[in-house]
């Protein structure tokens, strides 16, 4: 101890024992400090990745041009409003560089082309990591600060997501997962608040369970329950591992709680006739275009058909046949809202549709299931299950009320800190892979937890995550001048009767009038401007194809005289565009020496026939619709309209505006005016 | 003595750590049952998907025996450069001699060089396959033309996509034709898709689309053809011309 004190006061003396000594030494311990500053800039790891960049150019033909626009030093991109300071610039020195796209070797090579410039959007804001950061490390690999680190390349979509809340054509990924989203009901028991304001609502449209048991057996109920998709490969109903005591129980309880409908099942069955083809059955079912929307498996297991409906390729194991015939008939008895139209077929039609759906089933399916009567408690058991599994988020069922604030809210999940989360053992510690970790295994994530598994491939999973990371803080609280609002269903709804019949045929499931319905079918809002009222009235009472190459069709529906004129009326009178003045357009017959002036423009001049069929004996085109009888279809102001702008009348159409001129368009319409439906007259009585 | 003891204790952490880092070398062997004679494609090559994303169709190689028989049992590797990942990186072949794997591309846009190896009784067989990824930009020049062009210029149809080639006179070249569209500057893809056909003395068959699609869009299919190109596209280089 002693010898320590007496060491230290001799180095007291031998370095401040006057003050000439004592002055010198302060220096020199001031310079070696001074100099650490530019020591420490001069080894650091910007420092050598600049010099890289150095040394790269200086061999290449454009080096004087690359290094005039080189600036030494740290690179700063700062934009208060997005939130974001990056410095990723200092390293990466030839993203701006279209000569650099050939590099190889990172961190020189130019971005690819995005649609924004990097200066006004910075880096972090799609591939998130930390922008600050001066070193690889930290920039790339960080997980301080509860933000991730650099997105994995097969998320990037987010980044679009954050502003664009509309669906952009080059981002498919994202736009599938927030249909998603929507489409298998996450929505339903997760809030999820987008940043334009809108809570998202589910478009699965889960049917109600309050009549069940007139649809279904306990049976079914039960093997469904066990697995969706053994039933269906498309039901986007979750699978909830269930045990066998716990299905069968759930399907007490729905059973003893269903409420019979009049009608659905004392309703006698119209047999089929007896000298009626085979094949019928399967005719109508083409005919009527249920493939639209319902899907069937084929032989070789693929799906067949379109995802708006339920799939059918089992529907005999699971439908009682006098439920089937009362939906058939008028599915809007069993469900008012249902997106299915109300086809009014004959008697003799619905028994043949009957019989041949129920054939659609296999005799495996739920062969095994032996349910015995259940117990008042089992049923007691069953009704707890339903309340903790969340079923009346989806579904209604009688005497259980739709659960609030069932699952976590989303509205900010793209920024959920780290420390927040739980991680499997094996994981990745960042917020990508835990979201798609707890998609694809929801219950591994801790006991008792209620999220149940989707049945999603790894491509839907990405898609989904994507869809959520892009739901963020940045998101919520950026400017408002920023956001790029999405489309939002409009609560247009017709008046009147004509009202009353187009939710009867539910004519929005494929058309969409006023910025409410789907787009399977043509936007219909100015529908009355385009066709004429003959044409239109005969289109309703016996749809003929007007694009032979499409395999979804506007089905027949048996519509009275009555109803045709009503729809028809109501069509020509509401639905005119703004845009169109009949009495300006071009007369509907006009000199030969214009029609024959028309026809040259037709097929030299536009070149018409690569899409269209104006003559059948000539033309192949079939992209475009049949024009053989459009003079006796189209109105002339509207042929007129399309041919100057197309877009402008139905956005989004594949016909080019092509900038024809005012007088090459009347002479076109002088032309397609000629093309009549020859048996026009005698087919309208 | 407690040096010694330090020593020791840190000799011994260094092995533990020589031991961990070499364990998943060892872990990934399979045991081959057979060997092959020759690796060939059965499907999965020549596919275009978007940088960084699991190609959609996965890659599948078959092993033969001398007599062509496909062999059960072979081990397969597969290689690519840094950033393509395969699950899994190797397999052993099926009963029909196929070993599958799935391919995600990494972030640079262009064309994968990647292999497939089986070893064989005196030589490692080795198959090359060739994939291609999408950067932004030629991801969208494939969607937009798959809505607009794809109808006339892919003869194949599709349920959902009926292909109107048969119909047309003039045939229109397929996007990958590079013996055709290479030679083609970009100037001139972008003056026949904005202004039609008879804007380079081609078919009228071809409509302008330069006031249906944004030039950002034109673009973009123009970036998407050069990608897709066989045999691939060389850009022309800089262009030195009197000032």
């Amino acid at each position: 101890m002693k010898a320590i004190k007496n060491y230290l006061s001799s180095l007291w003396r031998a370095l401040f024992g006057d003050t000439m000594r004592a002055f010198g030494v302060v220096s020199v311990v001031l310079l070696i400090a001074l100099a650490i500053a530019p020591a420490k800039d001069h080894f650091s790891q910007w420092h050598s990745y600049q010099n890289g960049y150095l040394s790269l150019i200086r061999d290449r033909s454009d080096a004087v041009s690359l290094r005039r626009r080189f600036t030494p030093g740290i690179q700063q991109i700062w934009l208060p409003e997005l939130g974001v300071v990056d410095r990723c610039a200092t390293c990466h020195l030839g993203l701006k560089e279209a000569s650099l796209a050939d590099v190889a070797i990172q961190p020189y090579r130019k971005h690819p082309v995005i649609p924004h410039p990097l200066d006004s959007y910075g880096c972090v804001i799609c591939h998130r990591g930390q922008g600050p950061a001066t070193t690889v490390v930290e920039a790339h690999y960080s997980q301080q600060a509860g933000v991730d680190p650099i997105l994995p390349d097969r998320y990037i979509g987010s980044g679009c997501g954050q502003c664009h809340q509309n669906e952009l054509t080059g981002t498919p990924q994202l736009n599938l997962g927030r249909k998603m989203l929507a489409q298998y009901g996450c929505v339903n028991c997760h809030t999820v608040k987008t940043p334009d304001g809108r809570i998202m609502k589910g478009t699965d449209d889960p049917p109600s369970l309050e009549h069940i048991a007139d649809k279904t057996t306990r049976e079914w109920i039960f093997s469904w329950l066990k697995d969706p998709q053994a039933y269906a490969v498309s039901a986007t109903m979750p699978n909830y591992n269930l045990s066998d005591a716990d299905a069968s129980d759930i399907s007490a309880f729905l059973m003893s709680s269903s409420t019979p409908r009049a009608g659905d099942n004392d309703a006698v069955l119209i047999p089929v006739a007896k000298n009626a083809d085979p094949t019928a059955g399967a005719s109508l079912y083409g005919e009527s275009f249920c493939a639209t929307c319902h899907a069937v498996q084929n032989g070789a297991g693929n799906l067949v058909g379109g995802d708006v409906g339920p799939e059918l390729t089992r529907i005999g194991n699971k439908a009682k046949p006098g439920w089937l015939q009362a939906w058939v008939e008028n599915p809007h008895t069993y469900n008012p809202n249902t997106l299915m139209p109300h086809y009014r077929f004959t008697p003799q039609q619905v028994a043949l549709l009957v019989s041949y759906l129920m054939n659609k089933s296999d005799s495996d399916y739920g062969a095994n299931v032996q349910l015995s009567a259940a117990t008042p408690a089992q049923i007691a058991h069953g009704r707890r299950l339903v309340a903790e599994l969340g079923c009346a988020a989806c579904h209604k069922i009688n005497g259980v009320g739709k659960p609030d604030n069932f699952a976590p809210d989303l509205s900010r999940i793209g920024s959920k800190p780290l420390a927040q989360l739980i991680f499997l053992p094996g994981m990745q510690h960042t917020l990508p892979s835990y979201i798609a970790g707890k998609i694809k295994q929801p219950q591994a994530f801790g006991p008792g937890l209620k999220m149940p598994v989707f049945a999603l491939t790894d491509l839907q999973r990405d898609a989904l995550t994507t869809a959520l990371l892009s739901l963020d803080d940045r998101s919520q609280t950026m400017p408002d001048k920023l956001r790029v609002a999405g489309f939002q269903q409009t609560d247009y709804e017709p008046a009147g009767q004509a009202g009353k019949l187009m939710q009867d045929l539910a004519c929005f499931s494929c058309h969409r009038i006023d910025g409410h319905g789907s787009d399977l079918a043509p936007d219909l809002s100015f529908e009355g401007s385009a066709v004429q009222r003959q044409w239109l009235d005969n289109f309703l009472k016996n749809p003929n194809t007007l694009r032979p190459a499409l395999t979804r069709r506007m089905p027949r529906f048996n519509l009275s005289d009555a109803d045709r004129k009503i729809l028809t009326d109501y069509i020509m009178v509401v639905y005119q565009s703004p845009n169109i003045d009949p009495e300006t357009a071009p007369p509907a017959v006009n000199p030969p020496a214009l029609v024959e002036h028309g026809r040259q423009l037709f097929y030299s001049k536009y070149a018409c026939q690569s899409c269209h069929i104006a003559n059948t004996k000539t033309d192949k085109g079939y992209i475009g619709p049949t024009l053989t009888q459009v003079g006796s279809r189209l109105n002339p102001a509207w042929i007129y309209a399309w041919l100057k702008d197309p877009q402008a009348l139905r956005p989004g159409t594949l016909e080019p505006n092509q900038k024809i001129s005012d007088d090459d368009a009347r002479a076109l319409t002088a032309f397609l005016m000629t093309l009549k439906n020859s048996g026009a007259q005698e087919t309208t009585r | 003595m407690t040096r010694r003891s330090v020593a020791f204790a840190v000799l011994l952490l260094m092995g533990a750590v020589a031991g961990c880092k070499r364990q998943p070398a060892s872990s990934s062997a399979l045991k081959p049952t057979a060997v092959g004679a020759a690796i060939v494609e059965s499907s999965g090559g020549k596919q275009v998907g978007p940088t960084g994303m699991e190609l959609a169709d996965p890659l599948v190689v078959q092993v033969n025996d001398d007599q062509g028989n496909a062999l059960t049992g072979a081990l397969v590797e597969f290689h690519g450069p840094a950033g393509v990942r395969f699950n899994p990186a190797a397999v052993l072949t099926d009963s029909n001699g196929e070993a599958t794997t799935a391919v995600t591309l990494g972030a640079i846009t262009g064309r994968y060089q990647l292999t497939a190896t089986t070893p064989g009784k005196s030589q490692t067989f080795t198959l090359p396959i060739v994939e291609t990824a999408l950067g932004y930009q030629q991801e969208l020049g494939y969607i937009v033309a798959d809505k607009y062009c794809s109808r006339c210029h892919n003869p194949e149809s599709s349920a959902e996509q009926v292909s109107n080639y048969d119909n047309l006179e003039v045939k229109p070249h397929r996007f990958n034709d590079g013996a055709t569209l290479n030679k083609m500057s970009d100037a001139d893809l972008t003056a026949i898709i904005q202004h039609g056909g008879p804007a380079l003395n081609r078919s009228a068959l071809m409509p302008p689309y330069g006031n249906t699609l944004s030039p950002a869009d034109v673009a973009a299919i123009v970036a998407y053809i050069r990608a897709v190109a066989v045999p691939p596209y060389q850009s022309a280089g800089t262009v030195y011309g009197q000032k």
